[in-house]
């Protein structure tokens, strides 16, 4: 009765109980309804032991999830930040015409790609003004931060920097049209709305890239760019983009792009930690329960063991009904978990966490490993116990 | 004198089963006291980290004339308008919220004239040149700090220009005559770290090539001095960029101090929004304006909330988890135990009394696993600070009654369910052994 009695049978004897074991062609079903009737019979316990699996589950699917998720949610939120790419005509040279369907074919059709165009144009009492060229609807999905008390929508509207309105209105009244000179040729302008930025954006005007045109003749020098994704995906987009446009400077905004790169680093470390521990609490939840059932059990054990079943059998019988287990919470536990992540991507990033499949592999597998671990450990200790203790109650 | 020694008896027979259901509590409350302390101290970190976006408050003079630049070149005559006076700056340390001041950096653009060997002979191009502090110590009352562009624009790299690292190509110091050289400029006049560049009639020498992916690529950043004595105003500083942690707006951040009443005035003024340490910024430095960069500050708050947001929903399915953990855990130790309480009810124990023991064997589990699950997840706290920030996570001494509490109240709600089902099972069952 020793856990060496396995090892002691000689192999032909081992063959032999195999054959025997094939021959025996019911006992497959007798299996499975040993598996049934432990289930059905004891279904309090059982049920508390799924019940802890599929919270295991569910935890590690929702984190796994969150995981993958989060960091796209993230970076989403970091293009608020504004452009990280800018593409520069290089001194002496125009942007291509083109340039902008050059750049959609690169990042993608949905990428903000903003032209920009400067001037220096004068104002009526002859002080310099620096004028800006722009697409106002594309600016404005950019550059969230601005602060704007009303977008220029008719022809000759334009925004006016918050410093540069006391340049060409009078205090009195913002609404006035005013009039600005570039190279002797006149517009006249009439302030939409006032931007607000705390940074250069304050001193300028800003009017239609088509009305810049018509004034100045001048095409846009400048293109922001918001590019998605990862910081090796914007370095290799940089590199085509700088391929495909010859007569351009393209870098990135190093300020935007190490600002997010830190920030973000810091929250996936944290994010994994915190994941780890998560994980591995609800492992152990899984453990204490399962391991107790198991122990429970051992009168049963003791039964099987005692009408002669093998250590195989039992062994099998008692890993089997552990991976049962392990197999169906994890299934249950996984679509619990991707409810989970979703409703937190709602509450926390008003956008739904994607369900990621591709992590159910990986969740079933560690739940049918914890399973098993937690069915094994009692087995090794009861294994060495005589059964007619264990049957006498001691 | 049974009672207790009932308790002790089984903590002293029953190891295995009492230390399964302790390391249960003990691993929960590590987890759960790691996952607390980390979630309320994620912000203050994260808000630190926010700071290498750079300065999100800029200071100018009360009356600032316009800046007219395009590609990071000046257009204005230098001297218009008023500056600053850079003996102000260090007042900066004494406002309330200057904890959260992390560092500030005084800028004086000044139009230069540069010779460059690729422009034609003899003609010279005029260059912005930046004067401001690298890592200049100061003093406000008895408080010695450093401050300036590497603590206020991190993303600055400083190189030799020809790709090579050598101790030759560093910041310039603070009361020297060496210059930085914008990357851009520096192919443009061709000149590399250790070099010597003509600047308006002064000698400088570059120390270093300075890449931003800013306009600053463009221009020559100088020491604050070196700035002044080239424009001829000592003293003088047109812009001071400050970094500072913000607590994210909201309905109060926004709104006019003149129109608060004293007390909604006390709390917006001693809350660290950008717009009321902006206003405090105003009040220490004299003729000044301060306004927050809104690229910078409008959006650390978003950022800060998301990921404080989920920190919290992290923290709540991790005590989900080690309350389940716990409870799990003591259902299956009581569960074993019916023999047992057959046995004394067959000696006429009473519900009340077995339930006593339980739970006193339970409180006693709780208070145990508490304390040495606090002291792990307090060093769990501070091993996740050290390694992601390399900084401290504190724990509030405070947390610990209230995690103690926790644990006690997570064990019982465990315990309840098996201890009444246990105390409710027919001793005769129980002692026949048909469990």
């Amino acid at each position: 009765m020793s856990p060496a009695v396995e090892t002691l049978l000689t192999p032909s004897q081992v063959s032999d109980r195999r054959a025997l074991a094939a021959h025996h062609a019911p006992s497959v079903s007798m299996f499975g309804r040993m598996l049934l009737r432990a289930a059905v019979l004891r279904r309090r316990r059982a049920a508390s032991g799924l019940l802890a699996m599929i919270v295991a589950a569910a935890v590690a699917t929702a984190m796994m999830n969150l995981y993958v998720d989060v960091q796209a949610k993230l970076r989403t939120e970091f293009r608020n930040y504004g452009a990280n790419v800018v593409i520069v005509a290089k001194d002496g040279q125009s942007l291509p015409v083109d340039a902008l369907d050059r750049v959609k074919s690169v990042l993608g059709a949905k990428t903000l790609a903003v032209p920009f165009s400067y001037a220096v144009a004068r104002t009526r009492d002859g002080r310099s003004l620096v004028v800006v060229g722009t697409d106002f609807d594309r600016a404005r999905r950019l550059n969230h931060w601005w602060k704007v008390s009303r977008w220029p929508g008719a022809p000759g509207e334009a925004l006016v920097g918050m410093r540069a309105a006391n340049a060409v209105t009078a205090k009195a009244d913002a609404r006035q049209p005013f009039e600005l000179t570039f190279q002797g040729k006149a517009i006249k302008l009439a302030p939409a709305g006032l931007l607000q930025t705390g940074a250069g954006e304050d001193s300028r005007i800003y009017l239609d890239q088509s009305e810049f045109e018509n004034w100045t003749g001048l095409a846009p020098s400048t293109i922001e760019v918001a590019a998605n994704g990862t910081a090796a995906e914007v370095d290799a987009s940089i590199r085509k983009l700088g391929e495909l446009l010859p007569t351009a400077e393209v870098r990135p905004v190093r300020q935007i792009m190490e600002g997010e790169a830190n920030v973000l680093n810091k929250t996936r470390a944290t994010l994994y930690a915190s994941a780890t521990l998560v994980v591995l609490t609800s492992a152990l939840c899984v453990l204490a329960t399962l391991i107790g059932w198991v122990f429970d059990r051992r009168r049963d054990f003791a039964i099987m063991k005692a009408l002669g079943a093998s250590e195989r059998l039992i062994n099998g019988f008692f890993a089997a009904e552990a991976a049962a287990l392990g197999v169906v919470g994890a299934i249950l536990g996984f679509f619990v978990g991707i409810g989970a992540a979703a409703w937190i991507g709602r509450v926390n990033f008003h956008a739904p966490v994607v369900p990621r499949f591709g992590v159910f592999p990986y969740v079933l597998a560690g739940s049918v490993a914890v399973a098993l671990i937690s069915a094994i450990l009692p087995m090794v200790l009861l294994r060495r116990v005589q059964p007619a203790i264990i049957l006498r109650g001691e | 004198m049974m009672f207790p020694r009932l308790v002790y008896e089984s903590f002293r027979h029953q190891t295995r089963r009492k230390l399964l259901a302790g390391i249960a509590i003990t691993l929960g409350v590590a987890v759960a006291t790691a996952m607390i302390a980390v979630a309320t101290d994620i912000g203050d970190k994260i808000n630190r980290e926010l700071r290498s976006y750079g300065a999100n408050l800029v200071v100018t003079p009360q009356e600032d004339t316009l800046d007219v630049e395009v590609g990071g070149i000046n257009l204005k005559p230098p001297s218009d308008g008023t500056f600053l006076n850079e003996t102000d700056l260090p007042k900066i340390r004494g406002t309330f919220w200057h904890h959260n001041i992390v560092g500030f950096s005084p800028m004086l653009p000044v139009t230069v004239k540069v010779a460059g060997s690729r422009l034609p002979a003899g003609s010279s191009q005029d260059v912005t040149l930046v004067g401001t502090y690298f890592n200049k110590p100061l003093r406000f009352g008895k408080e010695d700090f450093t401050t300036g562009v590497r603590i206020t624009h991190p993303w600055w790299k400083v190189s030799c220009g020809d790709g090579k690292e050598s101790p030759n190509c560093a910041w310039p110091e603070d009361n020297s005559q060496n210059v930085l050289l914008g990357e851009r400029l520096a192919t443009k006049v061709q000149r590399k770290a250790g070099d010597t560049i003509e600047v308006s009639g002064h000698q400088l020498t570059v120390s270093g090539i300075l890449s931003t992916g800013g306009v600053e690529d463009d221009q020559i950043v100088a020491p604050l001095a070196l700035a002044q004595e080239i424009l001829g105003k000592p003293g003088a500083v047109r812009r001071v960029f400050v970094s500072a942690m913000t607590k994210p707006p909201d309905a109060l951040s926004a709104r006019d101090p003149k129109t608060m009443t004293p007390e909604v005035y006390d709390r917006w003024y001693c809350s660290p929004y950008a717009e009321s340490i902006a206003y405090q910024l105003q009040e220490v430095i004299p003729h000044s304006h301060a306004e927050q960069i809104r690229q910078v500050a409008q959006n650390e708050g978003t950022v800060l909330s998301r990921i404080k947001g989920l920190m919290l929903l992290i923290t709540f399915a991790a005590l989900l988890a080690s309350a389940l953990a716990v409870s799990a855990a003591m259902a299956t130790a009581i569960y074993e135990r019916r023999v047992e309480v057959g046995l004394m009810k067959a000696l006429g124990a009473g519900s009340l009394a077995v339930s006593a023991i339980f739970f006193a064997e339970a409180l006693l589990l709780a208070i145990v696993g508490g304390i040495v699950g606090f002291s792990a997840g307090a060093l769990l706290a501070h091993e996740i600070g050290r390694s992601i920030f390399n900084s401290q996570i504190s724990i509030e001494p405070v947390l610990f009654p209230i995690i103690i509490a926790i644990a006690v109240v997570v064990t019982f709600a465990g315990s309840a369910s098996a201890i009444r089902r246990a105390v409710k099972f027919d001793p005769v069952f129980a002692l026949r052994g048909e469990g």
